[in-house]
């Protein structure tokens, strides 16, 4: 079993949803962001998503395209995301990591360099933002047999027939995007998420994480209610942006925590 | 060629093109494909279409000898279609006037594009104009310094302008912006992409309502010369100008096909903007699958061209296509030899063109030199100059 499927089927014994927090490899440091991780796990993170920076982050609002530079510029790109993954490991072998990254640094180093890497870093699963199910058919396959997990985006605008031909290729959850929008955005419509994961639900066991628009603990609580999994990114990068290193942990483990409390 | 059939339903260009986007915008363009499928041969729309084309951008554009130029030159005739007279001073207007009927019939309100130059955004925001519509138009900030005229033009016509001021606030970055303001507000907004790049259906809608330049052309150089040109030649940004009149000219297997590439400070300083021509790797960006300029990791990097239109680190994946089949030749002309073109043609045949067209003229000169005096070229003259005044004044150290 894999170790998302694990992480969920513990909490789920004891009623609790996953934590999932997204911060991008590099920013601000290389350092910093193994800390970061560590920090994460300590105030109550299940599950890591780590981003891999990229130059051009189409569906990524401002918050996280700023991290993105801030990593670029310390010369952090695939490559050395997946050496600050294989460095946590040192220390971690129980959290799962997932990565999140756009296509194009992936193909550039080769789709089975990039598993190689991966395997080599213990990761559990990645999310490929610009890869739709039609067009990466090959790439999934190979995921699933180096036995990382495959998570696809579902978006509100999703149709029924095509969630259930995401479902077919995907594996560890399913990723629902709460609003129309990019990562960051303001006001989501609770109601109208339980909703559309209630449907979702009805066409798979797959566990379901929400993401995109939760940033205080308030909506987490309510959002937790009816899904699995709460990501949380761009609410957590505006700390690593409004902190300087002295104070950003503990600016971080604060948040943490307070969401980690009421889901 | 003559039975090219591109792009496959999934919007593939052999290797090329396709669909790479997150799930967030998959359903709009499965609407926008499910639209444009049933519209492209509808009667109706047609009509209002080529309507359009005549009575607002002022279609057909002629086709021109220069005369002059050729004399100069001493070698094969020179042709000129004529982009630059269309209502608004480029090809542009063609793709906007097809895209905004098609958002008009989809009922949606609302437009946005992206600008290099700001010819696209200007073409777009004239078509939102007369058909009411309401328009954002995203640009590079530091594209938004480059072209003051044209930003200040697109006010005039009621759209409201967003400098973009993240990555390298060029053309690549407001791309980026528009496709996020589309994935926002999904339901009342149509995106009118500026070239033949983009998700699928972009890549084939821009060039089908472009190709009336090429379909004008095979009519036009019967009538004038009594035969087709023995080359085509257009200037590649993204490409929407060369797919337009290439498009047509594929299976007319006596004519080359010549898309010139932005060299800016030389391909060898790599300060350009000229991934066909270098070779960059492929890779995915805004949607699809094309050559790309990027480094070992795949990070997109800063191009370079004193043109504004054609500095763009990717290219319409369809040109990647003919490239790789090759039915066209890709070539690159560097900032001064646009440049001396540019100043060329302003005092040779009295027409100002746009420094993207530079490019295509650079190369036509080049060619029209080792050719005989019975060979025909013909030049897409795919805009004109007045935006670019500033640009080149500057560069001759002259304030105006």
């Amino acid at each position: 079993m894999s170790r998302i499927r694990k992480t969920f089927d513990t909490l789920k014994i004891s009623n609790q949803k996953a934590l999932i927090p997204f911060v991008t490899a590099g920013d601000p440091s290389p350092e910093m962001t193994i800390k970061i991780l560590h920090q994460l796990v300590t105030s109550g993170a299940d599950m890591i998503e780590l981003g891999i920076p990229f130059s051009d982050p189409m569906a990524d609002g401002p918050i996280i395209q700023r991290a993105s530079e801030r990593a670029l510029a310390k010369n952090v790109g695939i490559r050395k995301t997946l050496e600050i993954a294989k460095e946590f490991r040192k220390q971690n072998q129980v959290t799962p990591l997932i990565l999140m990254g756009y296509a194009n640094p992936i193909e550039a180093i080769g789709i089975d360099e990039f598993l190689k890497l991966c395997k080599s870093s213990d990761i559990d699963g990645v999310i490929t933002v610009d890869y739709p199910p039609e067009e990466s058919k090959a790439y999934v396959e190979k995921l699933k047999q180096n036995d990382i997990d495959a998570i696809f985006l579902l978006a509100p605008t999703t149709e029924k027939k095509r969630i259930e031909q995401i479902i077919k290729q995907a594996s560890g959850f399913l990723y629902y995007v709460s609003l129309k929008g990019v990562t960051g955005a303001q006001n989501i419509d609770i109601e109208q998420v339980k909703n559309r994961v209630g449907e979702i639900k009805s066409l798979t066991d797959l566990p379901i994480g929400v993401g995109f628009g939760v940033r205080d603990p308030e909506t987490a609580k309510n959002v937790a209610k009816f899904s699995d999994a709460i990501v949380i990114g761009s609410r957590i990068i505006q700390e690593i942006e409004a902190s300087d290193e002295s104070n950003m942990l503990e600016n971080i483990n604060k948040i943490i925590r307070s969401i980690k409390q009421v889901i | 060629m003559q039975n090219y059939n591109f792009p496959d339903e999934n919007g593939h260009f052999g290797p090329y093109g396709g669909t790479f986007v997150a799930e967030t915008l998959i359903e709009a363009l499965d609407e926008l494909k499910v639209m444009y499928e049933q519209f492209k041969d509808d009667k109706d729309f047609l009509n209002e279409f080529h309507h359009d084309l005549k009575h607002f951008v002022g279609r057909p554009s002629p086709i021109y000898f220069a005369e002059r130029l050729t004399k100069k030159i001493g070698g094969a005739q020179i042709y000129f279609k004529r982009e630059d007279l269309n209502h608004t001073g480029a090809h542009k207007v063609n793709n906007t006037v097809g895209q905004a009927l098609l958002a008009k019939k989809m009922g949606k309100p609302r437009v946005i594009a992206e600008t290099g130059a700001g010819q696209h955004g200007v073409a777009t925001a004239t078509i939102a104009a007369r058909l009411g519509l309401d328009c954002v138009v995203y640009m590079g900030s530091e594209d938004v310094k480059r072209q003051s005229p044209n930003v200040y033009r697109m006010k005039l016509l009621g759209a409201e302008v967003v400098p973009v001021e993240s990555g390298s606030k060029t053309l690549k970055d407001a791309l980026n912006e528009a496709l996020r303001d589309w994935v926002t507000n999904v339901s009342n907004t149509f995106y009118i992409i500026g070239t033949v790049a983009g998700p699928h259906p972009y890549p084939m809608m821009v060039r089908d309502f472009n190709s009336v330049v090429g379909k004008e052309s095979i009519v036009q150089m019967d009538e004038l010369v009594g035969k087709q040109p023995d080359a085509v030649i257009a200037c590649v940004g993204g490409g929407s100008n060369a797919m337009g009149i290439f498009y047509p000219y594929i299976p007319y297997e006596n004519t080359r096909l010549i898309g010139v590439e932005a060299a800016g400070h030389g391909i060898e300083t790599g300060k350009h903007a000229a991934p066909l021509t270098a070779n960059s790797p492929v890779g995915v960006l805004h949607g699809n699958r094309t050559y790309m300029m990027q480094n070992d990791e795949g990070q997109i990097i800063e191009t370079h061209s004193v043109s504004a239109g054609l500095d763009y680190p990717g290219v319409g994946p369809e040109h990647a296509w003919l490239k790789d089949t090759k039915r066209a030749e890709y070539v690159a002309i560097n900032d001064e030899e646009a440049l001396a073109a540019f100043h060329n043609l302003c005092r040779t045949e009295g027409i100002i063109p746009a420094l993207e067209t530079s490019h295509a003229i650079a190369y036509a000169e080049k060619l029209a030199r080792d050719l005989s005096k019975d060979k025909t070229i013909l030049v897409n003259l795919s805009g004109r100059g007045d935006k670019d005044i500033n640009t080149v004044a500057g560069i001759a150290g002259i304030k105006i």
